[in-house]
């Protein structure tokens, strides 16, 4: 077993918890693969033309959790990686990526994490990703992750991410294709505060009939931070699809919300919803009737909205 | 032992102050329950509102046991030993069942306790404890789940505010039943504004609150046979049982 550094640890605890050195796992750490392990259902390859990794998922893999967290702790450094993710027909599989950058010195770290998922038929995939940045450096803390998922017929993708603390600088794409049958759920969580911006694009394209996507984001900008949201759901066939974007804003700062919705078929229902608002008084109000102050009343506002 | 004495608040209005809470003063004895009722508009909820701190009264004082609570603000009075249910409670968007009664009764409830809580209230506990507290939830439920937020623990003053509206039959009876125990536990003093007959008819002591003022003030026996024969003056002219109105 590798021996991990305590910055190392310390970054995997926040974006990985349950992450061990066992079953199938890859840790990258400033760069390069520093251990990985196969599984009897999940092989992980490295990548002979680019830098990343394939992660092959097997059909007889059931309920099997993989690991493949990112640790940047080196200031100045870029590291672009593509991971491909191949998932037979049939497999139930959970997926746990996420980044963590420490930055101690002057210079900009990033991480720009390309996935792309090829999912076969009637498998159940959960993708679940945490992003956290940290470090008393002068240096930005910047991620810019790129996820393709093609969605194989009746399959499901379940998408859970979470950016809460530390990233300065965010510019997620994310692009999905679902076949006949197939299902999206996403999740996005996220909150910013200082002088942090976050980006967030989504499209959907539900090339499949009886396909459905449901996006939910929801997001708190504090300080004088900004953010800006454009879920996008492109209806071709007979399937349903819902976006849903809140966000609580703070202080001075500043929240986009630009859900876009397009049916190219008669039989395409696609439904948008959208708010910007401050925490709720009446919320407050009755968190502080249990006995909380307002600060800690808000605290648990933001902390539930979140969660 | 609460003690409400020459409590006022006013609006203002267009440039015109109006007084919501006209000078008003009551006594509530440990283990007693006061019904406060009377018409819309007259300052019932208000009243709540300015003995739970939500809103700040004008002049008077609050007594609650020795204590001088009137500076205290809404978390004070709580942590003093206020409960207040809303009349209407508001949505949570993430917030589970089981974690806003846990926040509610200040420790993590086991399952037998929430079950049991939640059993009060009408709500079988498998089938909300995680669900969230937002719009999925009919206005009903919010109800209940509003009244079990301020059953999750022991007060020394509880205030419901129209703790019937919006509940089923089956509920109000449940609800009744948990009130009627809370009463003969004798402990808590119980303030429940309501306009339904089964609640005033439970109360030690019955408040008819118009125009901001106390109209009526006494103990239950004292007020209910003005209180029913005035409802029927004021449904038929003729004042008679069975009156064409």
């Amino acid at each position: 077993m590798v021996q991990l550094d305590a910055t190392t640890q310390e970054v995997l605890n926040r974006i990985s918890e349950e992450f061990a050195q066992k079953g199938a796992y890859n840790l990258r750490q400033n760069g390069v693969a520093l251990c990985h392990g196969d599984s009897e259902h999940i092989k992980i390859r490295k990548k002979e033309d680019k830098p990343g990794i394939d992660i092959l998922i097997d059909g007889d893999t059931k309920g099997e959790r993989v690991f493949i967290p990112v640790v940047v702790s080196v200031s100045g450094m870029t590291d672009l990686v593509y991971n491909d993710f191949y998932v037979a027909d049939g497999a139930d599989v959970t997926i746990v990526a996420g980044c963590g950058i420490h930055n101690s010195g002057c210079n900009e770290s990033r991480h720009d994490g390309i996935h792309t998922f090829h999912i076969g038929e009637n498998a159940n995939v959960k993708y679940e990703e945490k992003h956290y940045g940290e470090g008393n450096g002068t240096g930005s803390r910047v991620l810019n992750p790129v996820t393709n998922i093609e969605v194989g017929r009746n399959s499901v993708f379940t998408m859970d991410t979470a950016q809460i603390k530390g990233v300065d600088s965010t510019v997620r794409e994310t692009n999905v294709e679902l076949a006949e049958g197939a299902k999206l759920y996403v999740l996005e969580k996220l909150m910013t505060d200082g002088e942090q911006k976050a980006e967030s694009n989504i499209e959907v394209c539900l090339e499949g009939s009886g396909s459905s996507a449901q996006i939910v984001s929801r997001s708190v900008c504090k300080g004088h931070s900004l953010q800006t949201f454009h879920p996008k759901a492109v209806g071709r066939n007979k399937c349903h699809a819902h976006i849903q974007c809140d966000s609580i804003i703070m202080d001075q700062a500043h929240v986009g919300s630009i859900p876009e919705i397009q049916a190219e078929h008669v039989d395409a229902a696609i439904i948008h919803e959208a708010a910007i608002g401050r925490i709720n008084d009446e919320q407050l109000l009755k968190l502080r009737t249990l006995g909380m102050t307002e600060a800690e009343a808000e605290n648990v506002i933001i902390e539930n909205f979140l969660s | 032992m609460l003690k409400v004495d020459n409590l006022t608040f006013e609006v203002n209005e267009e440039g015109k102050k109006r007084c919501l809470v006209d000078h008003i003063s009551f006594q509530v004895e440990d283990g007693e329950m006061l019904v406060i009722t009377g018409p819309n508009g007259g300052g019932k909820s208000t009243l709540a509102k300015v003995l739970a701190g939500i809103e700040k009264a004008d002049s008077g004082e609050v007594f609650l046991d020795q204590e001088n609570i009137t500076e205290y603000d809404i978390d004070h009075r709580a942590n003093a030993g206020i409960g207040y249910a809303f009349q209407q409670p508001p949505r949570f968007k993430g917030m589970t069942v089981k974690r806003m009664l846990s926040l509610a009764a200040g420790k993590e409830l086991t399952e037998e306790e929430s079950c049991r809580l939640l059993s009060s209230v009408g709500l079988c506990s498998a089938d909300y404890m995680n669900r969230q507290m937002d719009g999925t939830l009919s206005g009903g439920e919010m109800k209940r789940l509003e009244i079990a937020t301020v059953l999750a623990k022991a007060h020394k003053v509880s205030i419901f505010d129209e703790p019937e509206a919006g509940i089923d039959l089956w509920s109000f009876s449940m609800l009744i039943k948990r009130f009627e125990e809370i009463h003969q536990e004798k402990k808590e003093c119980l303030i429940l504004i309501s306009h339904q007959e089964r609640i005033i008819r439970m109360a030690d002591k019955i408040m008819v609150i118009e125009d901001g003022k106390v109209k009526q003030f006494g103990k239950s026996e004292d007020v209910l046979p003005s209180l029913f024969q005035q409802e029927k003056c004021q449904k038929c002219v003729t004042g008679m049982e069975g009156g064409a109105c």
